[in-house]
């Protein structure tokens, strides 16, 4: 089986086996047991929800260290566009670039930039017609993960293109190797990322046989090390090359208004992503051209590791993409940009490869469903009642893990104590 | 056990419960390791079933039995019947009303698409009496 890696993880020594986790996740991947949350690494999609909802800030996003640019002559980051929305103090997308070279890099690369040839070409699979429709977008590695493992009969709906990360790492890699004489291992190349998603993507790309990214750092890493070095004045280089339709991938809906499409669908916020996608599973949303489709509200300013109010990013970002300095063509560059791996159905999580076997065990759950109190108050450790009963079955938990079950057992007992003291009298 | 059998009893009255019976036999094909084009297709089925259960003949029962071989669904109802089954077949035909078409349904697809989606359906109908829709979809890839 293929492996499955994610890149939100517990900080076991902050988790206090509260619980709240275990509901906000919308693949049912958080179990708590012995007091630690433990993520189902076959059922996570790296969206982030429980980092945002873990009140002690025990989940994390594994991501690269910064000192590791050391180890390359050659550094070029790659800001997602929505880091353009994390300054109070930046009004100017060229001067967060100067700020990330004065931080320690040699030269940036604007995924916004790259973006804008995967939008070129995204019109014209469009035109081509050869995609199922709805057509679903593939930006947000969430959701592409989210589809292979609840919805995996619309893999054929979504786009099959390579990232606008991936894209601006490969373009970025050439014009270095080109512009400056140094090669290969010498050149690295850093994403600055605002979610765990994306992260995984750098170590495992989707639709690439292999990684083109050196390292990883987040939005909050990195925020620290640009402000001090935010200058709008004083940037005379020409370090911007991005346009508005590559900016405004920034925000959910900005990929539509750079297609320029009219029949779309821009949603963002994982629960109401899995809604959308169980419409056009039920074949509702047939009539519709284009899904958009980001995890994260207000798309990836929202991102788990984005230290801006993201409603307040959106703005920035939308500000800065009218004033941004390319005119939003698409760059010249010769590759194909389709997936040269297809995207894997991850294995459905069945009760038993013998399908007897596993209807016997499905009879079970329901037999112990109906025992249970049907609260879902998730005290056992298990999202809801139905997934006790299954983790139960799946051999994870024992019915005494539900304390009212618990509770009943102690009264029972009690009782009989209490009969018992009256029979001596 | 050589399969499995469940019962979903629909509920005329509410509309924003409609559609939960497709998403729980969605949850059971799953986990008996059901292939995902054949759990779409029976579940897409079932739901234009139901929903039509909902807005056309006030609720029902639907009994679902799954093999190895196949997913046999069906769907009872005590509704008002359909009189023409060929015309309720056709694509685009519908009696759904105006404020049914506000919510959303009422395209005339739901009957054609439960069709194209299965391999084999029946339809029993009487005027005053009911409707019983018979669903069969193999589960064999071929
Ligand atoms: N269970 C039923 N009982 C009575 N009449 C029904 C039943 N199911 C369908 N019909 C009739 O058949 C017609 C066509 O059904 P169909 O499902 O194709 O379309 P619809 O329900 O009107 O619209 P859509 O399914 O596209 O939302 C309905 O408008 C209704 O008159
Ligand atoms: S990242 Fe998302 S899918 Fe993974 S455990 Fe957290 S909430 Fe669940
Ligand atoms: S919406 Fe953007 S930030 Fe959020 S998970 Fe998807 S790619 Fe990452
Ligand atoms: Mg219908």
């Amino acid at each position: 089986m293929d492996k499955i890696i994610h890149s939100v993880t517990l900080d076991t020594d902050k988790c206090k086996g509260c619980t709240n986790c275990i509901k906000m996740c919308p693949t049912q991947a958080i179990r708590v047991r012995k007091n630690k949350a433990k993520i189902i690494k076959e059922l996570c999609i790296d969206c982030g929800e429980c980092i945002r909802v873990c009140p002690y800030h025990a989940k994390k996003a594994v991501t690269d260290s910064f000192d590791m640019i050391n180890n390359y002559k050659y550094k070029i980051a790659l800001p997602a566009p929505a880091f353009y929305g994390q300054f109070d103090k930046a009004t100017k997308i060229e001067s967060i670039l100067h700020a990330l070279i004065k931080a320690g890099f040699d030269d940036v690369f604007e995924v916004a930039y790259a973006a804008q040839l995967i939008t070129k070409r995204t019109k014209e699979l469009i035109a081509s017609g050869e995609l199922e429709t709805p057509i679903i977008n593939s930006a947000c590695p969430a959701v592409v993960n989210l589809i292979s493992t609840k919805y995996p009969s619309l893999l054929n709906n979504v786009i099959p293109l390579i990232s606008p990360m991936n894209l601006a790492a490969i373009m970025a890699r050439k014009i270095a190797e080109e512009k400056t004489p140094y090669k290969g291992g010498e050149i690295g190349i850093f994403f600055i990322t605002p979610c765990a998603a994306k992260a995984t993507c750098t170590k495992y790309p989707l639709g690439l046989p292999e990684s083109v990214i050196d390292g990883a750092f987040s939005f909050k890493d990195m925020y620290l090390k640009v402000v001090p070095h935010l200058n709008d004045k004083e940037c005379e280089q020409d370090l911007s090359k991005a346009g508005f339709k590559g900016v405004c991938w920034a925000n959910c809906g900005g990929e539509v208004v750079s297609l320029e499409l009219d029949n779309y669908i821009a949603v963002d916020g994982i629960h109401n992503v899995i809604h959308v996608l169980e419409e056009i599973e039920n074949d509702k949303l047939s009539d519709v051209e284009y899904v958009e489709a980001l995890a994260c509200t207000g798309g990836c300013v929202g991102g788990p590791l984005a230290v801006e109010n993201n409603f307040v990013a959106q703005t920035r970002v939308k500000k800065m993409a009218k004033t941004a300095r390319g005119n939003g063509e698409a760059p010249e560059f010769d590759m194909d940009l389709v997936w040269q791996t297809p995207i894997k159905i991850r294995k459905q999580r069945n009760l038993d490869d013998d399908m007897f076997v596993a209807m016997e065990k499905l009879a079970k759950i329901d037999e112990i469903y109906d025992r249970l109190p049907k609260l879902d108050c998730g005290s056992c450790g298990s999202p809801s009642c139905r997934a006790l009963a299954e983790d139960i079955v799946r051999g994870y938990s024992k019915e005494s893990d539900c304390i009212i079950k618990f509770k009943e057992k102690i009264a029972l007992f009690a009782n009989e104590m209490l009969d018992g003291s009256d029979n001596v009298e | 056990m050589n399969s499995f059998k469940v019962q979903y009893t629909i509920d005329g009255e509410d509309f924003s419960v409609a559609g939960e019976a497709s998403r729980k036999l969605k949850k059971v094909l799953q986990s008996l390791g059901v292939d995902p084009q054949i759990i779409r297709k029976a579940t897409v089925a079932m739901y234009e079933g139901e929903i039509n259960m909902v807005i056309h003949a006030d609720g029902g029962v639907i009994d679902a039995e799954i093999t190895p071989e196949k997913i046999h669904l069906f769907l009872r109802d005590k509704g008002p019947g359909i009189p023409d089954i060929a015309l309720a077949m056709t694509e685009g035909f519908s009696t759904a009303s105006d404020n049914v078409r506000e919510l959303g349904f009422g395209a005339g697809m739901g009957l054609p698409n439960m069709e194209k989606y299965t391999d084999y359906m029946n339809i029993i109908t009487e005027i005053g009496v009911g409707t019983t829709i018979e669903m069969i979809v193999n589960t064999s890839l071929s």
